[in-house]
């Protein structure tokens, strides 16, 4: 029974969140053109906003590198650079504690605004309060693994979620058997994540996708020939 | 294909460099950029423009784009001026640009709804009874009435279905018709010129079965009493393009960039031209700020300041250096050479009535009418002559009702002679009433007795009763000016600076207004008029129609205009915009709107009167007759309160009435018939026996009440219900914030002429019925809203005075949901009243009782004295000392297939209008060929169909002058033969001109000159008004036949207003029965309540568009000045509250430097359904600006029978003023926004 239902959340739930989260996004790019917007309320309210929105994208920003770097990248790697296990597990409690703890000023800010700011209020959609508390949520359940990484400082936690995600996205079976013994924290943190993927293509997040990064690169100016690629095609 | 393919390019997007590489050519995708595009793609663009009372009829493109109206902009197509002038385009304000959003908005009315109480109601007692039976159930059971009427404006409405409301509207109006008389069914809809045949479908209904038009340009105070007192003229003014032809504008009270924005291009271009420009306006309004000079009086005291102006005119062009422009022009065009009689009182005369040619024996030859022939002396023979022109001669004779210089005795060339002073004279001293002595709250007053007796030039002559001092209009103008002429006697200033009536000096007391500017302007004014031929110019509007004695203040303007010869003249005259009053195609619409295609007379009443009575306000007046009357007035046999004189006014047939009498009129010929009378002796004969009596005698009486109401095109109870929660209680009988008590509580004399009850009757209306598209506050309250078409979803006509084109409204997408154009709702209720009224009524002989009417043969129906036959003055004469009596068959069944087809009346009886009258067999065969005829059998066969709202614009494009140039032909013929002149050379080169229905969608159309408007639509001059009275000679419709600045009428001269003078506002007594009841415990003010038109609506209409808020504060405001905000504790933005007896509002302050202290202004009309909390004062919702005023008619408004005094439908009549009232201006405490569940409301009320 336990192994069912831990075969289901943890080896079966993540393929579903994360294929929703993939065609999901593609399908609302290219249907629903006008709504792929990151929503900011920026012009009904400044107040707040400056300093929570700051905090919040910094300290995410830093988390969601963390979990990617940490968890995707083989254990060789780290070793053969010289990371032990336990530094590792140091590094992430502290590195993720600070980063977890500025998003955690900015998102309550920003959550506070949100709800108490009549204007903003107002003009919220439930998904865009949902999405935040659901942030929220996610934030605090991996501040509050710090604690249980602090009972294993040897990093063996650790190596165990690692092993997990890399099964997972390397399509290798076994994944839920992994973690099945990690502590509850980690199990919630963990669901909680994938149904954030699985909510994405229906909320705001979806302008994750498009952070202009290509800003920092690209030439002084761009001239975009007429008739691109679409006329091209001759549509 | 792709947004997501298209974009993974990566490697073959850069196809290019440029600038060392700076700058990059790519090729991604770029079909982004169409939604930029396809926000301005749309599918079509239609004409069309909105249907609301801003004279602005603006011709707009409206935009669709799948089916949808997605956002209009303005049109630029409109047809040339000439080269010296700027062009009418382009036309339009933020408002219109606004319109689209209601289509869709959440406030549009979507189905018909209806009050749910009403439909359980209809539910039970229609299950197993006919309709007429069902509704007799619900409102003759007393309990069953009250439920629905108790709760009316607090929510409760429930969807409904089409065929159960016409079915329920139709059950109602055929009750009420069959139980108490068609003349308690009534319809409110104003300004027909915003969508004419919106406006006739409803009073073609109603004229069907015999239901009741009201009127809306008096009750709206727009209407100017003083244009038909000076004109014989309901309002005739230029064109806006005309104000580029002037040299001296003044603004007075008018406020044209903001309420006149598409026009107020012509007033920038003419300052650039060179033109002067003075305004006058107590507050700093947007209009100031294009003045040279602005003048900023105490508001109200404009009359004092026109008097001022107008002695020092008189003085210095007419007596001192004489002009001989302004000379020649008053003496050809005024009734300044007119002999008026005196009358001995005291020790001293008064001015009486005008000589007429009867008052001498032989009537000087005159056979027709005499006592209708004013008289004049001859400057070189100084003998008495008959100058053509007067009304006598337009009645009974024709060839001689012109103005040309002529003795109409022998036809001889007559100069006539001005003043007396001129021929051998003596004088007489001749009393003048001054009324500036007292005045209410802050205005000043001075110690002038009120009565100034002045040396004035009299001549004796023989009439047939004996010996009669008589004097010239021009000197009695020059004494009631109080100039000194060297004629000795006291109360007459020498100088500008004497303190005496009307000097600059004494003005400046009285306005606060520097006598040297007063002088200035009045000196400039006259120079440029004499200069220039009449090229000054006065734009005036509500903020001075509004007053009590808006008279006063208009006819002092207007002597200045007369007297410096302006008024007829390009580029001058009197510019009074209002309303969207200007219906040009009138005589096509009034065939059509009352139904006199098939029955004649129609039943038409002022408002004023009717709200008056019913809504149950004269049973709160205040204002004692006693205190607005002349100190010279014989008061005698004058009535004792306001009401005794609309009462008595009805019943010498002064003033319409509806209801009529105490009686169902349809039983009133059946009962004649039986007596063996004919049914007018009958009627007159138990009128003075008193076994009939009129309705307004009673109002109380459940027999009297009007029962069935309609709105349409109108926010009666949002906007212009002056006396707000009067309508609340008395006629609607649910919540009201009335804080004053009635006459029987407060235990004083009541009225003589009317039944007092004790308790009087409340929610005397079984059934409101409004059409809207929008949820009014009229809506609100009513019993069943009807939803209808916006002005983008129906075809319909719209006109102004403000430019000479025609434009039609387009029905640019269908009606959205389940809403449908008025023509076709009222369609649907004829259709359901033909099948509900099977069985109930037949054939029936209705009989109508219509005031004596003006441009009638009837209007020369009273010529001397005031005769009231109920006192045995005179035998009750239909026509002629009563009201008219006619009796009109209906055949009640047949009430559809008449609505939709053109009535037989006009072949048989023609058309016409302003008593000029046309033959119209030609049109009527063309619209036949045109719509098609009815196949149908019944009483429309063989007729032409009106079955759609275009076929409706069709009948009237065809049937009217303005806009068929054959008609246009045959009318200044038919003109020509009253005159004696030719006048077919003005529309003789527009003769085949028919402008139909889709030529003016494809570009607006010019009209063509018509004889039912005095100016001209030509290549030459701008449209200005009376312009073809002093260009083609045709006589004002006035009892001089000229412009007439003397009223000889008995009630004119009993309340001091036989010529101009000025009067300071009325007390209303309003503030004193709340003050120390409710203004003790915080600190207030006591402010006059002003309510000028708006920026941000039209009216009520955009009030409740988000953008509109968006842009003002976004709910009712009162502006306040620094002073008395900070006396009463107030900063900008408070909550305040403005009370007095009438009842409460709620809003926020302004508090703004723009306003002088001692007023505020609540921009009138801001909806009650917006950001409107409750009113710590009376606990219910705080209501609109009209909550704090009440209708006070004014006498002199009901005279009647007399010439150009004569009751016109939106022509003269008792007008709705509420510029003298006063509020307590507070901070409020508590806001309370009133959303708690309705129980606690409805248990409250009750």
């Amino acid at each position: 029974m336990f192994d069912n239902i831990n075969q289901i959340l943890f080896g079966l739930y993540p393929y579903v969140a994360i294929s929703v989260f993939l065609v999901g996004s593609v399908v609302r790019f290219d249907r629903e053109q006008y709504t792929w917007r990151s929503g900011s309320s920026q012009l009904l309210r400044r107040r707040l906003l400056f300093v929570g929105s700051n905090c919040f994208h910094i300290g995410v920003l830093a988390i969601l590198a963390g979990h990617f770097v940490g968890l995707l990248t083989p254990h060789e790697i780290y070793t053969a650079m010289g990371l032990s296990v336990e530094a590792k597990q140091m590094l992430a409690m502290i590195a993720g504690g600070v980063a977890g703890l500025l998003c955690f000023i900015g998102l309550t800010l920003l959550i506070y605004r949100r709800l108490s700011d009549p204007r903003i209020r107002s003009t919220s959609s439930a998904m865009d309060i949902a999405i935040l508390l659901l942030l929220y949520a996610q934030l605090i359940l991996g501040l509050s693994s710090i604690f249980v990484s602090a009972q294993h400082l040897d990093g063996s936690e650790m190596l165990k979620l690692a092993d997990w995600a890399q099964r997972i996205v390397t399509l290798r079976s076994g994944a839920a058997e992994q973690i099945a013994d990690v502590s509850l924290i980690f199990k919630l943190h963990i669901l909680l994540g994938l149904t954030i993927f699985l909510v994405f293509p229906f909320s705001r997040l979806v302008h994750i996708w498009s952070a202009p990064v290509g800003y920092i690169g690209r030439s002084y100016q761009v001239v975009r020939r007429r008739g691109g690629a679409s006329a091209i095609r001759g549509r | 294909m792709s947004h997501f393919l298209d974009r993974l390019t990566f490697f073959r997007k850069n196809v290019a460099t440029f600038s060392d590489g700076h700058g990059v050519v790519t090729n991604e995708d770029r079909q982004w950029e169409e939604s930029y595009r396809q926000r301005w793609q749309h599918d079509k663009i239609v004409r069309s423009t909105h249907g609301v009372n801003c004279t602005g009829s603006c011709s707009w493109k409206i935009y669709v784009k799948g089916g949808i109206v997605t956002w209009e902009t303005q049109q630029t197509d409109y047809p040339r001026t000439r080269p010296d002038m700027p062009n009418h385009e382009p036309r339009g304000c933020a408002r219109g640009a606004s319109y689209s959003w209601y289509l869709y908005s959440a406030n549009r009315v979507k189905y018909p709804l209806i009050r749910r109480r009403l439909l359980e109601l209809w539910w039970a007692e229609r299950a197993n009874k006919g309709p007429v039976e069902a509704w007799a159930a619900i409102v003759e059971d007393k309990a069953k009435a009250k439920s629905y009427k108790q709760i009316r404006g607090l929510g409760g409405f429930v969807r409904a279905k089409w065929d159960e409301v016409e079915e329920i509207i139709a059950a109602a109006n055929v009750y009420t018709t069959k139980t108490f008389g068609p003349d308690r069914i009534a319809g409110f809809s104003p300004i027909p010129a915003m969508s004419m045949v919106s406006y006739a479908a409803g009073s073609r209904y109603l004229s069907l079965i015999g239901g009741v038009c009201m009127n809306f340009y008096d009750w709206y105070c727009d209407l100017p009493p003083s244009s038909p007192q000076t004109w014989g003229e309901q309002t005739d003014v230029p064109e806006s393009a005309d104000w580029y032809n002037s040299t001296f504008l003044m603004l007075w009270g008018s406020n044209v960039p903001q309420t006149r924005t598409p026009d107020a291009h012509f007033y920038t271009e003419v300052r650039y031209k060179g033109a002067k420009s003075v305004v006058v306006c107590p507050d700093y309004s947007e209009a100031a700020k294009f003045a040279d000079l602005w003048l900023h009086p105490k508001q109200g005291t404009d009359a004092a300041l026109a008097m001022a102006m107008g002695h020092v005119i008189l003085k210095e062009f007419h007596l001192a250096k004489r002009s001989s422009y302004f000379e020649d022009y008053c003496r050809r065009f005024t009734d300044l050479p007119m002999l008026v009689m005196l009358e001995k009182r005291g020790n001293a005369y008064v001015p009486g009535r005008f000589l007429r040619a009867a008052d001498l024996q032989g009537a000087l030859n005159q056979s027709n009418n005499p006592e209708w022939k004013t008289l004049a002396f001859d400057s070189k023979s100084k003998e008495i002559v008959v100058p053509n022109g007067s009304i006598g001669f337009r009645w009974g004779e024709s060839g001689k009702w012109n103005v040309e210089e002529k003795d109409a005795r022998g036809g001889e060339k007559t100069e006539l002679l001005l003043s007396l002073a001129d021929t051998q004279h003596s004088l007489a001293p001749v009393a003048f009433p001054y009324f500036g002595a007292e005045a209410p709250h802050s205005f000043k007053t001075t110690d002038h007795a009120e009565i100034q007796e002045r040396q004035t030039p009299v001549r004796e002559i023989m009439t047939k009763d004996g010996p009669v001092l008589v004097a010239t209009v021009f000197d009695l103008l020059a004494g009631n000016y109080g100039i000194d002429r060297g004629f000795g006697g006291g109360n007459v200033a020498g100088s500008y600076d004497d303190n005496a009536p009307y000097t600059p000096a004494w003005a400046e007391t009285i306005t606060g207004v520097p006598r040297e500017q007063i002088i200035t302007v009045a000196r400039q004014f006259a120079e440029n008029a004499d200069k220039t031929h009449g090229k000054s110019m006065v734009i005036l509007g509500a903020g001075l129609n509004h007053w009590y004695h808006m008279d006063m203040i208009y006819r002092g303007i207007i002597n200045l205009l007369v007297l410096c010869g302006c008024v007829g003249q390009s580029g001058g005259g009197w510019s009074h915009y209002v309303g969207q009053e200007k219906l040009r195609p009138q005589t096509g619409w009034t065939a059509l709107a009352f139904a006199l295609d098939w029955n004649r007379p129609p039943r038409h009443m002022n408002s004023t009167s009717f709200f008056y009575a019913h809504a149950s306000q004269w049973r709160y007046e205040k204002l004692d007759p006693e205190e607005i009357l002349s100190p010279l007035a014989d008061k005698s046999d004058l009535p004792r309160s306001l009401i005794d004189y609309n009462v008595k006014a009805e019943r010498m047939g002064w003033l319409p009435s509806a209801p009529q009498l105490s009686s169902n009129p349809l039983h009133i010929a059946a009962a004649a018939k039986a007596a063996g009378k004919d049914v007018a002796t009958y009627v007159a004969d138990n009128l003075k026996s008193g076994a009939l009596k009129f309705a307004t005698e009673d109002p109380d009486a459940p027999s009297n009440h009007p029962r069935n109401l309609f709105v349409w095109r109108s926010n009666l109870l949002g906007a212009s219900g002056k006396g707000h929660e009067y309508f609340l209680k008395y006629l609607l009988g649910t919540d009201h914030g009335l804080l004053g008590k009635d006459l029987g509580h407060e235990g004083v004399e009541k009225p003589e002429e009317v039944v007092w009850h004790d308790e009087a009757a409340t929610g005397k209306l079984d059934l409101l019925v409004t059409l809207d598209f929008r949820m009014s506050t009229t809506c609100v309250y009513s019993d069943i809203v009807l939803p209808t078409a916006t002005w983008y979803e129906k075809h319909d006509l719209n006109t102004s005075d403000m430019h000479p084109f025609i434009h039609p409204l387009s029905a640019a997408v269908d009606p959205a949901w389940e809403s449908r154009t008025d023509w076709e709702i009222y369609k649907g209720i004829a259709r359901a009243f033909s099948k509900v009224v099977e069985g109930q009524l037949g054939r029936e002989t209705d009989v109508v009782l219509t005031p004596i009417l003006h441009d009638t043969p009837g209007e020369l129906a009273q010529p001397f004295e005031v005769a009231d036959w109920k006192k045995g003055e005179c035998p009750p004469i239909p026509g002629k000392t009563m009201p008219a009596v006619a009796v009109v068959e209906r055949d009640y069944p047949q009430t559809y297939a008449k609505f939709t087809a053109l009535g037989p009346l006009m072949e048989k009886a023609g058309n016409g209008g302003k008593g000029i009258g046309w033959k119209t067999e030609h049109e009527v065969d063309f619209l036949k060929q045109l719509n098609g005829t009815v196949t149908k059998p019944g009483a429309a066969l063989g007729q032409a169909k009106i079955d759609s709202d275009i076929d409706a614009a069709e009948v009237i494009l065809t049937l009217a002058p303005e806009t068929n140039g054959e008609v246009a032909v045959k009318a200044w013929e038919a003109l020509g033969h009253i005159t004696g002149r030719d006048h077919t050379h003005l529309a003789l080169a527009r003769e085949d001109d028919k402008i139909r229905f889709r030529d003016i969608q494809s570009q607006p159309r010019k009209i063509i000159s018509s004889p039912t408007w005095s100016g001209l639509e030509s290549e030459h001059v701008s449209y200005n008004a009376c312009y073809t009275n002093v260009h083609e000679l045709i006589p004002w419709r006035t009892l001089t036949g000229r412009q007439q600045l003397y009223q000889d009428h008995k009630w004119m001269r009993a309340f001091g207003e036989g010529l101009a003078v000025y009067r300071p506002p009325i007390d209303t007594k309003t503030i004193r029965p709340v003050e120390g009841r409710l203004t003790e415990e915080r600190k207030s003010v006591v402010l006059n309540f002003i309510t000028p038109h708006q920026k941000w609506g039209i009216h009520s209409t955009y009030t409740d568009n988000l953008l509109m808020l968006t842009l003002s504060r976004g709910g009712p405001i009162v502006w306040i000045s620094e002073d008395d905000a900070k006396a009463a504790g107030i900063v900008d933005n408070d909550w305040i509250e403005a009370f007095n007896s009438n009842g409460a509002l709620t809003a926020r302050a302004v508090v703004s430097q723009r306003v002088p202290a001692g007023m505020c202004m609540m921009y009138h009309a801001q909806e009650k359904i917006v950001n409107v909390p409750g009113s710590e004062i009376t606990g219910k919702r705080g209501g609109i600006h009209n909550s704090v005023t009440r209708v006070c008619p004014k006498p002199t408004h009901m005279i009647g029978g007399y010439a150009h005094l004569s009751y016109g439908f939106n022509y003269y009549g008792t007008v709705g003023a509420n510029r003298d009232e006063f509020v307590v201006i507070r901070k409020m405490e508590n806001i309370d926004w009133k959303d708690g569940p309705r129980e606690q409301v409805t248990t409250a009320a009750e």
